[in-house]
């Protein structure tokens, strides 16, 4: 038995920071693509990744134009901005204390850790200088706070609260990458590699820290299809969606499991499962990437809101 | 009583000279470095940041959440000085729950007279909705805090009773397990009472008032915060988690089939017990506050009919209402038929002629305290105030005496704390906490020791430049 405030709390602790180390993934590709590629392709890969996390509308009500210095600080420490890693850390952390008597010692200190750590970084300005260390630390400091769950809590509904956080926040994340790249490079699906897309594609690959992986499997072709059949379909890709919504399947079974009652919000998991089990790549280029990735962020957005419902997060 | 510069040192008699329960302590002192002490110093301090021991301070963005000062140099206490306390602190916590009891009941100590009608009828801290009520178990104040001073060898006083709901227990738990992982050897070395139970004792003390008809088999027990950004949300969240209880906040709970429910993953559950840390006016709107927002429509409805335990009960403030201070020697006789073992300070009561006589003669000398004031508030220092503060304050005092109370300024006890040219001698004040159930009374050895870290200053609160300090209790 818990309380639904403290359901409600783990599940968006872990989905802020799972938001906040996916715009730091997002941005080291967007630093590496601006270092490694001449001016006029690099200064446009801001815009991109500003729509990619969503704030791109925001930013532009702030800064005239795309330099680097204004969307580095915008992503990473911009206060008025609610999804800046900054932002999205205070946030986990609040849900934290809220949560406090569901967590281990070990989780708690862990994400009190993190917040100090990065106010403290993040309280100054971040310049070209120092930001591969700003990023790296939000990946460690994050991951030390996941490697303390996995390593000290009870698989109970607590746990599974906390992932399926995680893994709806991942899940979108992943969908909304392509969804962008799309727009950018596939006009049609017979549309097939110049060395441009190459560098597209490499960034979508290096926001989710798969470009060794990705290169592992495929043995450097770099095709739309490869990739596609490894962001959506491969569920040994930890950042597939397949693998995300493997894993909501699972926790929402264990939640079944522990409680006895088979939720709205399982159902609806399990039918989008479903769809990924049944679909190839051929069958979704075919049907329209972009209408199959806007159908699954919009599940996905469902599925977060019958969660709420189903286990009565607000009452 | 004056306030003058030979205070009463708990640690040193004289020069390099410990006093007897300090002498394994000073030994080992004496053998350590100040740097690496130092050091230590500020290791406790990040290890309080990392574990989130803070309170909050309203107002104040960039500070938002503070720690409280820790100093490494340990309060200790004597076996028979503790003894003598815990008597005398079991005996006035007794005379608490009967006189609130009384007071709403029968009102015998007003029928013989022994304290005024106008001290209870005119207070705002009497709550007449807890006329009649009996509360399960028949305990009103289930956890105490009794604020202690010393100024001299066997020289307690009691400066303030907490009856409604005293903070600062997890510091006295935190202080005590840094000071362990810092000092281990001390530990092993010297005979140190462990206060780690208090958890359990509260546990334990909150279930065994538990309503008698309860549908759980368990008692099931909930603190009840006014959440994230009350100043002590940390000790409430704390708290919870070491009796492994819920945390709840009102928007938690509701009213069904007549008990007290949270809402849970899979529906409402009942409670049967609320440590609550809200106050009174906050518990339920239908009943106290109808303006309010905050607490539970209907709670007290099921309270009264006893249904639900609170810890503590609501009106338990008349019980601790600067008023009535100066009554407890008398309380405590009425209800015990026994002399206070601890004193009071002394206090004159300003509505009595004679004693605003004294106390308009010798306003430099006096602390001057508003009735209902709180936090420092309408206060005056004689000693440190200036002529013209003090003649306003005649001022006010001549206009509505009543509203004031008066007690000579204290030279409160020493103890050493350690700064950058080692030991120098600090204020403090105690506050041990007690738990009270139907059959019993739980006291840990120790408590909050608080104390004013600047240079001469008698100010202990954390709001004012006060610390904390680990304090020990000595067995046997």
């Amino acid at each position: 038995m818990m309380l639904g405030k403290n359901a409600g709390g783990l599940f968006w602790m872990f989905r802020y920071l799972e938001r906040a180390e996916n715009i730091a993934r997002l941005l080291e590709a967007g630093w590496y693509i601006a270092l490694t590629h001449a001016k006029d392709d690099g200064s446009n890969e801001w815009e991109s990744i500003l729509i990619t996390a969503g704030m791109n509308a925001a930013f532009l009500e702030k800064y005239e134009s795309y330099d680097a210095h204004s969307v580095i600080n915008f992503l990473l420490r911009e206060r008025s901005n609610p999804s800046s890693v900054m932002s999205a850390i205070e946030a986990a952390r609040s849900n934290a204390r809220m949560v406090r008597t569901a967590l281990s010692g070990e989780v708690w200190e862990a994400v009190n850790e993190c917040w100090m750590e990065l106010k403290a970084i993040l309280a100054r300005p971040v310049t070209e200088r120092n930001l591969h260390e700003t990023l790296t630390l939000v990946r460690n400091r994050t991951s030390v706070v996941r490697g303390a769950l996995h390593g000290t809590m009870l698989r109970n509904d607590i746990y599974a609260f906390a992932r399926l956080g995680t893994f709806i926040e991942r899940a979108d994340n992943t969908a909304r990458i392509l969804d962008v790249k799309y727009y950018v490079l596939l006009p049609s699906a017979s549309f097939v590699g110049s060395s441009m897309d190459n560098v597209q594609w490499e960034v979508v690959l290096r926001s989710v820290s798969a470009e060794r992986s990705y290169h592992w499997l495929n043995g450097g072709d770099v095709t739309p299809q490869g990739i596609g059949e490894f962001l959506i379909l491969d569920k040994r890709v930890p950042r597939s969606l397949a693998f995300c919504y493997l894993k909501i399947g699972q926790y929402l079974d264990l939640l079944e499991e522990e409680y006895g009652v088979r939720q709205d919000s399982q159902v609806l998991a399990h039918s989008v499962c479903a769809r990924l089990d049944k679909a190839t790549v051929e069958t979704i280029f075919d049907e329209g990437l972009h209408e199959f990735l806007s159908a699954l962020i919009a599940d996905t957005g469902s599925l977060a809101h019958q969660l709420e419902t189903d286990f009565r997060f607000y009452g | 009583m004056g306030h003058t510069d030979t205070q009463f040192d708990e640690m040193l008699a004289g020069l390099d000279q410990a006093r007897p329960p300090y002498e394994g302590y000073y030994d080992w002192f004496c053998g350590e470095d100040l740097k690496g002490l130092r050091r230590k110093s500020a290791e406790a301090e990040a290890f309080f940041r990392r574990i989130g021991i803070t309170f909050n301070v309203y107002g104040q963005e960039e500070a938002d959440e503070r720690l409280i000062p820790f100093d490494i140099v340990p309060r200790i206490i004597s076996a028979r000085e503790w003894a003598k306390l815990e008597r005398g602190i079991e005996q006035r916590v007794r005379a608490i729950n009967a006189f609130l009891h009384d007071i709403y009941h029968r009102q015998e100590i007003l029928r013989a007279g022994r304290i005024p009608q106008h001290i209870i009828a005119g207070n705002d801290a009497f709550l007449p909705q807890m006329i009649g009520v009996n509360p399960p178990g028949g305990v009103y104040t289930h956890i105490v805090g009794v604020d202690l001073v010393r100024t001299g060898e066997d020289e307690f006083f009691v400066l303030e009773d907490n009856a409604r709901t005293p903070s600062g227990v997890s510091y006295m738990l935190e202080n005590r397990e840094t000071m362990v992982q810092m000092f281990p050897e001390l530990f092993t070395q010297l005979n140190v009472r462990p206060v780690s139970s208090y958890p359990q004792l509260l546990r334990r003390s909150l279930s065994d008032c538990a309503p008698q008809n309860s549908p759980n088999g368990k008692p099931v027990v909930a603190v009840l915060t006014p959440g994230i950004h009350n100043s002590a949300y940390f000790e409430h969240a704390f708290l919870a988690d070491r009796m492994g209880a819920e945390l709840v906040e009102a928007h938690d709970l509701r009213i069904e089939d007549g008990r007290v429910a949270m809402r849970t993953t899979q529906g409402y559950q009942p409670i049967d017990v609320i440590y609550r840390r809200v106050d009174d006016d906050y518990l339920d709107p239908l009943t106290f506050n109808p303006e309010s927002l905050l607490g539970v429509p209907g709670i007290m409805d099921v309270y009264r009919a006893g249904n639900v335990t609170l810890a503590n009960a609501p009106g338990t403030g008349i019980a601790d209402d600067k008023a009535l201070y100066s009554y407890m020697p008398d309380i405590i006789e009425f209800y015990t038929g026994e002399k206070a073992i601890l004193p009071n300070v002394p206090t004159w009561r300003c509505s009595e002629p004679d004693a605003l006589a004294y106390v308009l003669e010798h306003l430099p000398e006096l602390v001057v305290k508003e009735v209902h004031g709180s936090g420092g508030y309408g206060m005056l220092v004689g000693p440190v105030a200036s002529k013209k503060e003090i003649a306003a304050f005649e001022k006010k005092l001549r206009a509505k005496p009543s509203n004031y109370i008066a007690q000579p300024t204290l030279s409160l006890s020493t103890v050493p704390i350690l700064t950058k040219a080692g030991l120098a001698p600090r204020h403090v004040d105690l506050r041990p906490f007690v738990l009270v159930s139907p059959n019993r009374i739980d006291m840990t050895p120790g408590g909050l020791t608080r104390v004013a870290l600047k240079k001469g200053s008698l100010v202990v609160n954390s709001s004012q430049g006060g610390g904390t300090k680990d304090t020990w209790v000595l067995g046997d």
